[in-house]
């Protein structure tokens, strides 16, 4: 195995890391603040893929371009959601709040089989087929594109949390809730304005990863599975360990297919969700607890 | 006085004549008695990875119909069961059909579905007929209610090798090496197993370098044409089903892999959606599969059939096959003149039926349940149609071999 084919693995490995972290953020922004554990992820992703879908077919839009379109509409989506069903079932035990969000994924893919039926559907831009070389490093546009706009949309996200009134007063309701109250924070919005930005992460993700994987109502569950190990990994409700993990999943697969089998890609990135779960419970940028 | 009136109905006679349409009602006419329709379980994924090629298995099933009874075969009525490309939904819906009063099924593309529904099947006493669906063991184990006219594995590696062959003989160009991509399912892995098994049999001119397996659920293909390019292969030989196909296209392009050619064995690679998804990128792919005579006059008809309906789309295996699946048990039933299960059994043993769609003399069952040898053709992808390369008899054009490269389409 010359050096070439490692470092061409290694750098596709990124790319799509990059990407499987954007599309984990949105499940560990819900938890880190919520507390509730988001089963309808991948649904709601989904969705964002075929928004962007119609996007391309009607008005011709990148599905970069429908990024910020796709944020907004699954933005509302998150809101009102979290503010008139999951917000009643909170104060729930666990397990009625992973059927309430089971349902709705269900409800979710049982609407989109109905609209868009089953067939894999895709998108077929300008630069689809083309790539770059660096040396005999080769980069497909497609990937990078979608590497680089998970960023952005990542920066985006990190910014809104450090830097806005809004951000800080949700990251006080995560560390405290009690605490939050007591200042006079409005819980229940900033909870709903949570789940929205979440969702708006979903609708983002989904739009990018249209660009590089084709998209049916079935997709749903394996995205929803890989987000849990990258979350899981990461350490639940670190939005930045999300995004080291997506990475470390990205390129542990791709070097776990060029090394050994391309059929075991899966198998090891379940490996490492074993071993850091017996090694770090808490993920690798998760708080201990006490 | 009494004025009460006799009456023809009485409240007996009403309640008898209830209980006596309730039990009507409750107990079905069922398998065993004779009938002007038989009614056809037709099995296949339609939702899922694989739904695009089982909906093009349900078109030939349908276009099946009208051309059948124009040729004197009695009606049949389909019933729809999705296996939603999965063994369990499959056998679970193989079972539904049977139990809603399917007199035979027919499925179900897929080996593994296949598999499972010929095990209710067998559990069930009612025939299978296989339109699609290659592992070998599906008429190896002695069922008895399983009839296939598809090749198994074996018989289509063993067409592949010899159509190979004659392929390289003709254009003068012979790859070396070889790498084997294929899917990590039953029909995958079977026909990979095969592929192993045989190739010292044919004294193939080249070394199989590398062997791929990949999940047959994957999202991204670019570590699998990775690992074909770090292979150095003078050609690939892939088993693929379609969204793979349409993927590993664009990670070959993009990863800017050069090949002598692409051979396939399996679906994918010749469909309508791969056609139309990979465009330039997707001619010169040779295909080595099961395929259907352009020479026989009722492929004649099923592609006049299918022009009509379906003027954008090109037939393919999907459609032949299927169609003779249907033609098969409209056959059996013909003959049989009932919908009894043995009697249908006995007439698909003793199938004779030579105007058919698919390549080979004709159909006929062995005591197996399996049409001994059913032929493989050699397609091309051309400008966004097929071009049949082999057999010789079938040909409608000559190869391009070696390929021609991606940047220069």
């Amino acid at each position: 195995m010359d050096f070439w084919t490692l470092a061409n693995a290694v750098t596709s490995g990124l790319l799509i890391g990059l990407v499987y972290g954007l599309s984990a953020l949105g499940l560990s922004v819900i938890f880190g603040v919520i507390r509730i554990v988001n089963f309808a992820h991948g649904e709601i992703m989904v969705m964002g893929m075929f928004f962007a879908l119609l996007m391309f077919r009607w008005l011709g839009l990148d599905p970069l371009l429908s990024v910020p379109l796709a944020a907004a509409l699954l933005f509302a989506f998150g809101y009102v959601l979290q503010l008139f069903v999951v917000s009643r079932v909170s104060h729930l035990p666990e397990h009625m709040q992973f059927l309430l969000l089971a349902a709705i994924a269900i409800m979710i893919v049982s609407a989109l089989l109905m609209i868009f039926g089953p067939d894999a559907q895709g998108v077929q831009v300008g630069y689809a087929w083309d790539s770059f070389a660096v040396g005999e490093l080769l980069i497909d546009y497609p990937k990078m594109f979608a590497a680089i706009a998970s960023v952005i949309v990542a920066a985006l996200l990190l910014a809104f949390f450090k830097y806005t009134m809004t951000g800080k007063a949700i990251r006080a309701c995560a560390d405290n809730r009690t605490g939050a109250q007591v200042v006079g924070l409005n819980v229940g919005r900033l909870y709903a304005l949570t789940f929205g930005v979440g969702a708006a992460c979903l609708g983002a993700a989904g739009a990018i990863i249209l660009l590089l994987f084709e998209v049916h109502p079935y997709l749903a569950p394996g995205y929803t599975l890989l987000a849990f190990v990258i979350v899981i990994i990461g350490g639940l409700g670190s939005l930045f360990g999300a995004l080291v993990a997506g990475i470390l999943i990205g390129v542990s697969e791709a070097l776990a297919a060029l090394l050994f089998q391309p059929s075991m890609k899966s198998a090891f990135s379940f490996a490492l969700l074993i071993f850091v779960l017996l090694l770090r419970p808490q993920g690798l940028l998760g708080k201990a607890i006490r | 006085m009494n004025t009460r009136r006799a009456s023809a109905v009485n409240r007996r006679t009403l309640l008898a004549g209830v209980g006596a349409s309730a039990v009507a009602a409750a107990v079905p006419l069922r398998r065993g008695l004779a009938a002007s329709t038989l009614k056809v379980g037709v099995l296949l994924p339609r939702s899922g990875p694989q739904a695009q090629l089982g909906i093009e298995c349900q078109i030939g099933a349908d276009l099946a119909l009208p051309i059948l009874k124009t040729e004197g075969y009695p009606d049949l009525e389909f019933m729809l069961g999705d296996t939603e490309t999965k063994v369990d939904v499959a056998r679970a819906q193989c079972e539904k059909l049977i139990d809603a009063g399917a007199h035979a099924i027919i499925g179900c593309f897929d080996s593994g579905q296949t598999m499972a529904a010929a095990q209710v099947c067998e559990q069930k006493n009612v025939p299978l007929v296989v339109n699609i669906a290659a592992v070998p063991k599906l008429t190896e184990l002695g069922y008895k209610w399983v009839f296939r006219n598809f090749p198994t594995g074996p018989m289509i590696v063993g067409d592949a090798f010899k159509n190979q062959k004659r392929l390289f003989g003709a254009t003068g160009a012979t790859p070396k090496t070889v790498a084997l991509l294929h899917v990590n399912d039953t029909f995958g892995s079977s026909l990979a197993g095969a592929l192993f098994a045989l190739t010292p049999k044919f004294k193939m001119p080249y070394k199989i370098v590398e062997k791929i397996p990949y999940d047959p659920y994957g999202r991204d293909f670019s570590a699998e044409v990775r690992k074909v390019k770090a292979a150095k292969p003078d050609a690939l030989w892939t088993v693929s089903r379609l969204n793979d196909a349409i993927a590993i296209t664009k990670e070959l392009v993009r990863q800017r892999v050069e090949l002598m050619g692409i051979l396939s064995t399996g679906p994918g690679w010749y469909d309508n959606a791969y056609l139309k998804a990979t465009g330039k990128f997707g001619d010169d792919v040779v295909n080595l599969i099961p395929w259907y005579d352009e020479n026989k006059p009722m492929t004649q008809k099923l592609k006049a059939a299918f022009a009509k309906a379906h003027p954008d789309l090109l037939m393919t295996t999907n459609q032949s096959f299927s169609f003779d699946a249907v033609l098969i048990a409209a056959d059996a039933f013909k003959r049989a003149e009932s919908t009894k299960n043995t009697a249908l059994q006995t007439a698909l043993r003793q199938t004779d039926i030579t105007n058919n769609v698919t390549l080979g003399k004709g159909i006929r069952f062995n005591e197996k349940g399996q049409v001994p040898y059913v032929p493989c053709g050699a397609v091309q992808n051309r400008g966004g149609k097929h071009v049949v390369l082999l057999p010789q008899e079938a040909a409608t054009g000559k190869p391009i071999w070696p390929m021609r490269p991606w940047r220069e389409r």
